[in-house]
């Protein structure tokens, strides 16, 4: 067909102009923002410098890269060993993969406060532990005096949240693992554990590349989770820039942060590239 | 060691009451915060706010009602559902065409137009809301549903490319180019061979771009002011809102996007296998 040269141009033309609109002008915009001084001029660091002077600059970098450095892994192992267990299944496996994914749907928002249903004063961790008699009455889970609490709260609600979406990938990449090996492996007398470690793992690899990329990536973008169990007590590098931009009105720093996040995140995407890259030219 | 364990009912027995006690804790781990949030949403305020916790709900709507009435939260459901609406309109509109074409053709610039579509997920996209506040006061686009719809869609479009492309390559060529020598024409074959096997699966992923923007928090707190959508409105609430409006707000959250992905589920699982490949 004659019209075959310039048709899929065509066709991917709405979508790469929306594309370059919004998301490579901003992006090139927010750099602007950051690197541009209130009220015009030239180039300047002083947003950066706001930002790194302000007392919250480190405790929002130390939490949110003790949270992704919790979360991930733990994510990570979580995943592999619900991936193994639907794939162990025999009947109904459906069902178990339908129930597994259900937190696919849930905002990180609506994750929070089911989980402050359980962390609150009055929550249901409280009510019972006191109707086991182990506490007598309600007592304050969620506070600034104790932060590991605030984080061990935050890395349930999103271990619980966001598990779903590194199962799904791990899901879909050992489907293609072909059964032989297992066979193979299992006839050389290859126990459950060797046949994990030495076809699973290294077959699943591309998998566990996305699923670490996209997870990685989600997790320095923590935030409603956090507003939503710790308030203002826990600081996180998106939660300040919320509130640089929206309750101090300042864009500039705003942009200033989110150019920093945008940073870790390319970052940790080259790092877990090339740290998961094929060695052997062999995919699964 | 399976072939051995077979053989030995013992060890059979034991892995298969392992299995059951791991799935059976799994589940209870995904849905028990689920039911606790519903005994919530379903118990009177009194008892919300009360100790010890119902253990079974009540079946009282008086928390529905009071989130329900409560001032701003109509308008917020609302905008959600207006802002999703368009986000899906936009995602599909932009992504299908997109996705046709990197199925049915091979081009020059096609792994380029790819490895953009697939960069796009290396970056914080809510974060590109910042710098449009600026630009949308200057358009007349701050505040506006469609606004906000512009940033979700660059979360929903990269999946809704790659899930449509993956969901034409499926479709067999051979019946297009068969319509093609007895006379239809491209547009043709298109709309009465290819659409009516792909509408399925473009359903599915048009929920998927709904969802994505119906529980998006940054960018909505962000780009609206007046207009919120309900994850803005419930996000700058949480300090004074009482916990029976946060209970409800989170189950009114969850709850259409459960419905919707139940409604898909069938597709829903091979359309994030494919969609991260």
């Amino acid at each position: 067909m004659r019209e075959t040269r310039w048709l899929p141009y065509a066709l991917l033309l709405p979508a790469t102009a929306f594309l370059l609109a919004f998301f490579l002008l901003p992006f090139i915009e927010v750099a602007l923002n950051a690197f541009t001084p209130k009220g015009g001029g030239p180039f300047s660091l002083n947003h950066f410098r706001t930002m790194i002077g302000d007392w919250k600059f480190g405790p929002a970098v130390r939490n949110t890269f003790v949270l992704t450095l919790i979360i991930v892994p733990l994510q990570t192992i979580l995943a592999l060993a619900l991936a193994n267990l639907v794939m162990k299944v025999q009947r109904r496996a459906d069902v178990l993969l339908y129930i597994l994914t259900i937190p696919l749907g849930i905002s990180d928002l609506a994750a929070g406060l089911i989980w402050l249903a359980i962390f609150e004063q009055t929550g249901y961790l409280n009510s019972i532990l006191s109707g086991l008699g182990v506490i007598p009455g309600p007592q304050t889970i969620l506070s600034y005096q104790n932060m590991w609490v605030l984080f061990a709260a935050v890395i349930l609600a999103e271990v619980w949240r966001a598990t779903a979406i590194m199962l799904v990938i791990l899901v879909a990449g050992m489907g293609l693992i072909p059964r032989e090996y297992y066979e193979a492996a299992e006839v050389f007398g290859a126990s459950a554990w060797k046949r994990f470690l030495r076809i699973t793992l290294p077959l699943l690899k591309p998998s566990l590349q996305t699923a670490l990329i996209l997870r990685t990536i989600l997790a320095f973008e923590v935030f409603a989770i956090v507003a939503a169990l710790a308030g203002t007590n826990l600081q996180v590098l998106m939660g300040e820039t919320y509130a640089w931009q929206f309750d101090f009105q300042d864009n500039g720093v705003a942009s200033a942060y989110a150019l920093l996040i945008l940073a870790i995140s390319v970052g940790f995407t080259v790092l877990l590239l090339w740290a998961l890259r094929d060695r052997t030219g062999v995919r699964a | 060691m399976k072939a051995m364990s077979l053989r030995n009912p013992v060890i059979r027995r034991n892995g298969n009451f392992l299995i059951g006690t791991a799935v059976v804790t799994a589940c209870l781990w995904v849905l028990v915060p689920l039911y606790f949030l519903a005994v919530n949403a379903l118990s009177s305020p009194k008892a919300v706010i009360g100790f010890p916790k119902p253990a079974v709900p009540q079946f009282n709507l008086e928390s529905v009602h009071f989130f329900a009435t409560y001032e701003g939260v109509a308008t917020a459901l609302l905008n959600s559902v207006l802002v999703a609406g368009l986000t899906m309109v936009l995602a599909i509109g932009l992504g299908a065409p997109a996705g046709y074409a990197l199925a049915r053709f091979d081009f020059p610039g096609k792994s380029a137009f790819r490895l953009v579509v697939l960069m796009t997920r290396a970056f914080p996209l809510p974060l590109l809301a910042l710098p449009l506040t600026v630009l949308y006061i200057r358009t007349g686009l701050d505040d506006t549903a469609l606004g906000l719809a512009f940033v979700h869609t660059t979360l929903a479009l990269p999946f809704s490319i790659l899930i449509t492309a993956s969901l034409f390559l499926s479709i067999p060529v051979e019946l297009e180019e068969a319509a093609w020598t007895l006379g239809c024409t491209r547009i043709g074959a298109f709309r009465h061979i290819v659409l009516p096997l792909a509408v399925p699966g473009i359903a599915a992923s048009a929920v998927f771009a709904f969802v994505t923007s119906w529980n998006e928090v940054f960018a909505a707190a962000v780009l609206t002011v007046q207009h919120r959508t309900l994850t803005a409105f419930l996000l700058q609430s949480l300090d004074v809102s009482p916990l029976p409006l946060k209970f409800a707000g989170a189950a009114a959250l969850v709850l259409p996007t459960l419905i919707f992905l139940f409604a898909v589920r069938k597709y829903l699982f091979s359309l994030w296998g494919i969609a991260n490949r």
